[in-house]
């Protein structure tokens, strides 16, 4: 046991703040006043989120913060391990849960939905669930956390307590359940051949540690868990459907929680359990960076298609988690920092999009792009808001998509892999077809659309969150390490998975 | 202190006499001594727990008459921990069964609660024991008041009653003969006895039809694939009261009996060992998948969970047919997780019946709002089921995967996910219906739907063992290591 | 050839008698439509069972387990063990025949039947 100090207790407190919460909303959740449940989920987040930054010091500083709480099974304990990438991915979740909940209340309450405890009880849950998967130091403390996750984002996807929130639920379920489980097969058999099961940058599997048939099985049994919930085709078809959970449920979903852990489970898969080495040993980034491939160009086609906003953009995050995937696969240290960067850039992108989705739909009851011409007279600053994240989705200098995308780029060029550099390019070039003609119509200025008299913005929570995290998309692209220094711990983790500069861990 | 063994097994086994008579009194008195004997031997089996993992294994000698002469009880870390989990569980059933009695006949509820009295009795006696023939009569105890316990369910309940009397009998019978065989050859009943001249003198023959005849035994009692033909109506129709112990724990006793005879008694260096663990391999993996198949199919919760039970004894002899020291503590622990995952299930089902007066799926519409603690022990019961973690579910599926895949058995570790993936099929079946599907028309006319959830006599076994799942899942190294100190032994 | 066939007869031959005992037992409850009948086979069953028990004590030229005067060595008397155990056993089969009879006898009270094809057809009332 280590001896335990006010430093290393914060990732198991940021833990239990949040699980301490979702277990308050759900008890007096149905009792209190409103107001009172609401505060609780803000009282929490603020807690969370100053636990998480309070970290980053010291993992800047090179440190990692370990704590082990309990021998979780026979030789393996309950561990957390806060090292640089996981840093990057609890800072996101812990920033957006506060964005996303003031959005949450304004979107519930704009709407009049029912179950709203059950909601933010749920909520509070998953990004319990999240930052677990970002702190846990080995392997099971991280399967925990993953399937908790699940469990916590059951309730979100059938909100709407419908036939077709329930068939929506099943599938996700199922995809989940069954990845998850071949996941743990997976997981057994490697601690059976390696003895160990705790995350070390550059990964603990050796080549001859296991024979290599089973090695690329083992790597695919261990990655899809991530694939399914990074929504890597062909493992894709509950995102769509799991969009009939509400905006905000939609925008956590889909922006911040389940696929992004999906995303960071393929980073800890392949780059601290596998390793760079073994990886590329079995060919198995090799053909996972081109499932990403595929899933990026092919959703971006799909995505054109589509008139439902929330369908578009469903199909978008798709396509950018690839960029994630194959940032992951290319086995370059700016690629793996690209990629580990995208998770912030994309968060806040696709949560601005989703938001102002969200806040069309509050106001105007409208889903479909086509029913949206002429929108931009009556919700300027949304769709203001809309315009620079689509701009940023498709990788414009100055906006923080940008960031990502180069590192990625030029990790792919460092490799020597130039086809996915065209990739990217290429995808952007779509990304900027399926997102531009919807900016095109809501400010086309000859056509006047007599649902949209004048101006009359979303309410106020809704409004603010989104401008919030469209002026963060512009500074960081502008200056990415503002305030967080998040893009410098996206580049210690890439180089302390590859062992560049003397990392210490 | 020195008699603890034999006194957790006598204190029920009074009351339960005394009961009878005490209930011509008033008819709640039977009761009241009857849970003050279980809870005395719960006391004192957790007292018995700490001397053993103090000092070691306890060897009580009836009379003082030494072995191979006497009879004795042999408790090691293994039984002691199943001792406490039956009185346990007995005294929770017992705080759980006052609101079932549905009428004041005062000998009516005095045999009733005799009868539960002698069950847990039998089922202390059957683990404490170190006596083959001792294990047959405490069998038979058991099996008796079981019987009478299931036909106090109805009228179905009795002729459901009668057939188990029928193949429990020919399965005791079946014991016998393997007794009598093992006698032949040995000349003694006492089992370390037995274990010493078997390993030196054994007839590998006759010790192969013997083991064959228990295998049909202990399989028939604790019904594992294809022996287990009895179990579904048994268990729907028992009176709701008793139904967690009988679910919970009586078929788990009679796979300890199995482990003692396996490993302890013919040893891991018989020469015929692997044919046993491949037989039973086989057995394990056709209950867990044909457990889980019919009860996706059942409607009446009673069933499928019945069925399910089917299912989750595939996973305990899965254990013992893998043989490492893990995979047997992964079996024990899957056996006391899941005592508490099935009577915790049956525990909510019988508080939902009580309250709204059915068990059919399609009527369990919403009734989270009304029963929000016994919905939450329906979700935590259900995804331990499925072994999502930090239930217990979970972890005792580590260990047998561990194990399994510790000698290469990759088979068992797909089995072990399929079952789990079958598992979630019903039970979030089970979930969807409790809290999203619409209200049945039936649970909202009823006026029960008002007041408490649950009367408290309930609510504390739902609490309880909603608990005991969190915390045997996240305590479960310890649990592993006092397993340890016996298994360790004998294990493969 | 004739003596080994006596030899092991003498021996051996009681035991199959007492497996075909069980094995009449075991059929007659599988086969018997009568819940009567099947009550009767078990208890044949269990029957064949103390048989078994006794023949394993039986020994060449012993005589019963009451002390004799003269007689001391242990070769003298048949092995008394398995005479009781099998009191025990004889013990619950009686008071499993007798749990069963009290069964039976609410079966019929309940069904108005003993027959198996006719409790099953009453039994989709309840």
């Amino acid at each position: 046991m280590i001896s335990i100090t006010a430093l290393s207790l914060r990732p198991a407190l940021a833990v239990l703040t949040t699980l301490i919460a979702s277990g308050l909303i759900y008890v007096t959740g149905e009792r209190v006043k409103a107001n009172t449940r609401e505060a609780i989920t803000f009282v929490a987040a603020f807690i969370n989120a100053a636990l998480v930054y309070s970290m980053i010091p010291a993992v800047l500083a090179g440190k990692t913060i370990k704590l082990t709480v309990i021998e979780i099974v026979k030789g393996i304990g309950f561990a957390f391990n806060v090292d640089a990438a996981g840093m990057v991915f609890a800072c996101v979740s812990a920033t957006l849960w506060i964005l996303t909940s003031l959005y949450s209340v304004g979107y519930m309450r704009g709407h009049g939905e029912k179950n709203q405890t059950g909601y933010f009880a749920a909520f509070a849950m998953c990004i319990c669930a999240a930052t677990g998967i970002c702190f846990a130091g080995n392997l099971i403390t991280f399967f925990i956390f993953f399937e908790a996750l699940t469990i916590a984002t059951y309730p979100l996807v059938v909100h709407y307590r419908d036939e077709e929130g329930t068939r929506s639920g099943r599938k996700y379920l199922a995809y989940t359940l069954i990845s998850g489980q071949i996941m743990f097969a997976a997981i057994v058999i490697v601690y059976v051949c390696c003895g160990t099961l705790d995350f070390v940058p550059g990964g603990f599997i050796k080549p001859e540690d296991i024979p290599m048939p089973l090695m690329l099985i083992l790597f695919f049994m261990m990655v899809g868990a991530g694939m399914v919930k990074a929504g890597v085709m062909p493992l894709h078809s509950w995102l769509p459907a799991a969009m009939v959970a509400p905006t905000p449920v939609s925008a956590l979903l889909h922006a911040v929680a389940v696929v992004k852990a999906g995303a960071f489970a393929t980073l800890r898969v392949v780059l601290y359990v596998f390793g760079p080495e073994s990886a590329e040993y079995c060919h198995g980034a090799d053909i996972l960076a081109w499932m990403a491939v595929i899933t990026i160009l092919v959703s971006s086609l799909i995505a054109i298609r589509k008139d439902n906003l929330k369908a578009r953009l469903a199909f978008s995050t798709i396509g950018q988690l690839s960029y994630i995937v194959l940032g992951i696969c290319i086995l370059s240290p700016s690629a793996a920092a690209g990629a580990l960067y995208h998770i912030v850039a994309h968060a806040f992108m696709k949560i601005t999009l989703f938001m102002a989705a969200g806040a069309i739909f509050v106001t105007t009851h409208k889903k479909n792009i086509s029913e949206m011409v002429g929108i931009g007279k009556r919700m300027p600053v949304t769709m203001t808001a809309f315009a620079v994240a689509s701009v940023g989705i498709a990788g414009f200098p100055f906006i923080v998509g940008f960031v990502s995308k180069a590192n990625i780029i030029v990790g792919a060029l460092e490799q020597g892999k130039p086809l996915f550099a065209c990739t990217l390019i290429a995808s952007a070039l779509l990304a900027l077809a399926y997102l531009m003609p919807v900016v095109y119509m809501a400010f086309k200025k000859d056509v006047t659309n007599p649902d949209f008299p004048c101006k009359a913005e979303a309410s106020k929570p809704m409004l603010i969150p989104l401008v919030i995290t469209a002026v963060i998309a512009v500074v960081l692209g502008v200056c990415p390490n503002f305030g967080l220094h998040l893009y410098d711990l996206a580049c210690m983790a890439g180089n302390a998975i590859f062992g560049i500069g003397g990392s210490l861990l | 202190m020195r008699h603890l063994p034999v006194l957790i097994v006598l204190l029920p086994l009074v009351a339960a006499q005394l009961c009878l008579l005490i209930s011509k009194i008033h008819y709640k008195a039977g009761r009241y001594t009857v849970l003050a004997a279980v809870t005395g031997s719960l006391v004192m089996s957790v007292m018995l727990l700490r001397q053993v993992i103090a000092e070691g294994s306890v060897h009580y000698y009836f009379g003082n008459y030494k072995v191979p002469i006497g009879i004795e009880f042999y408790v090691d870390t293994v039984n002691a921990l199943i001792l406490v989990l039956i009185c346990l569980i007995g005294a929770l059933t017992f705080m759980y069964t006052t609101p079932f009695a549905r009428t004041t006949d005062k000998t009516l509820v005095g045999a009733a609660n005799t009868m539960i009295s002698l069950l847990i009795t039998g089922m202390l006696g059957m683990t404490a024991t170190g006596d083959v023939f001792n294990l047959y009569v405490f069998l038979e105890i058991t099996s008796l008041s079981a019987y009478c316990l299931i036909s106090l369910g109805g009228s179905r309940g009795i002729v459901a009653a009668f057939r188990y009397l029928l193949v429990g009998t020919v399965a005791a019978t079946l014991y016998l003969i393997g007794v009598g065989i093992l006698y032949g050859i040995t000349g003694t009943l006492n089992m370390s006895d037995m274990a010493a001249i078997l390993s030196k003198w054994g007839n590998e023959g006759a010790m192969l039809i013997a083991m064959c005849f228990l295998i049909a035994a202990f399989g028939t009692k604790m019904a594992l694939f294809p022996f287990h033909g009895w179990q579904p109506s048994a268990y729907t129709h028992a009176e709701a009261g008793s139904r967690p112990l009988i679910s919970g724990v009586m078929g788990k006793i009679p796979a300890y009996g199995l482990f003692r005879y396996m490993y302890c008694i013919y040893g891991t260096d018989y020469k015929y060992f692997r044919v046993f663990l491949i037989v039973l391999g086989i057995l394990s993996v056709c209950s867990m998948l044909y457990g889980s198949i019919r009860a996706m199919a059942q409607t009446d919760i009673r069933k499928m969970l019945a069925y399910s039970s089917v299912a989750q004894m595939g996973y305990i002899i899965l254990g013992f047919a893998i043989g490492t020291p893990l995979a047997l503590c992964g079996a024990f622990l899957h056996m006391f997780g899941h005592a508490f995952m099935k009577g915790g299930l049956f525990f909510a089902t019988g508080a939902i019946r009580h309250k709204f007066g059915t068990t059919k799926l399609e009527d369990f519409g919403r009734i989270y709002k009304a029963m929000p603690f016994t919905c939450g022990l329906l979700v935590v019961a259900s995804l331990s089921m499925i072994g999502i973690p930090p239930t217990v579910g979970f972890f005792s599926k580590w260990y047998l995967a561990v194990g399994a895949a510790g000698t290469g058995e990759f088979i068992y570790i797909a089995v072990l996910v399929l079952s789990s993936l079958l598992n979630a099929i019903y039970f979030f079946k089970l979930i969807e219906k409790v809290f999203i599907q619409q209200k049945s028309a039936k649970t909202e006319a009823l006026p029960a739907a008002e007041g408490p959830e649950v009367p408290l006599d309930m609510m504390i076994p739902i609490v309880v063992c909603f608990l005991a799942i969190l915390l045997l899942g996240i305590f479960n190294a310890k649990i592993v290591d006092i397993l340890m100190l016996a298994i360790k032994g004998v294990a493969l | 050839m004739m003596t080994t066939i006596n030899a092991f007869l003498a021996y051996k031959g009681i035991y199959f008698l007492t497996f075909l005992l069980l094995a009449l037992g075991l059929s007659g409850i599988i086969v018997c439509k009568n819940y009567m009948k099947k009550l009767i086979c078990m208890n044949v069953m269990q029957v064949a069972v103390i048989f078994f028990f006794l023949c394993l004590g039986q020994k060449d030229g012993g005589t019963i387990p009451v002390a004799v005067e003269g007689l001391s060595a242990a070769a003298d008397y048949i092995n008394p063990l398995p005479h009781g155990l099998m009191l025990t056993a004889i013990v619950v089969s009686l008071g499993t025949t007798g749990v069963g009879l009290a069964l039976l006898l609410r079966i019929k009270e309940k069904y108005g039947s003993i027959e198996e094809d006719k409790i099953i057809k009453r039994e989709k009332k309840f």
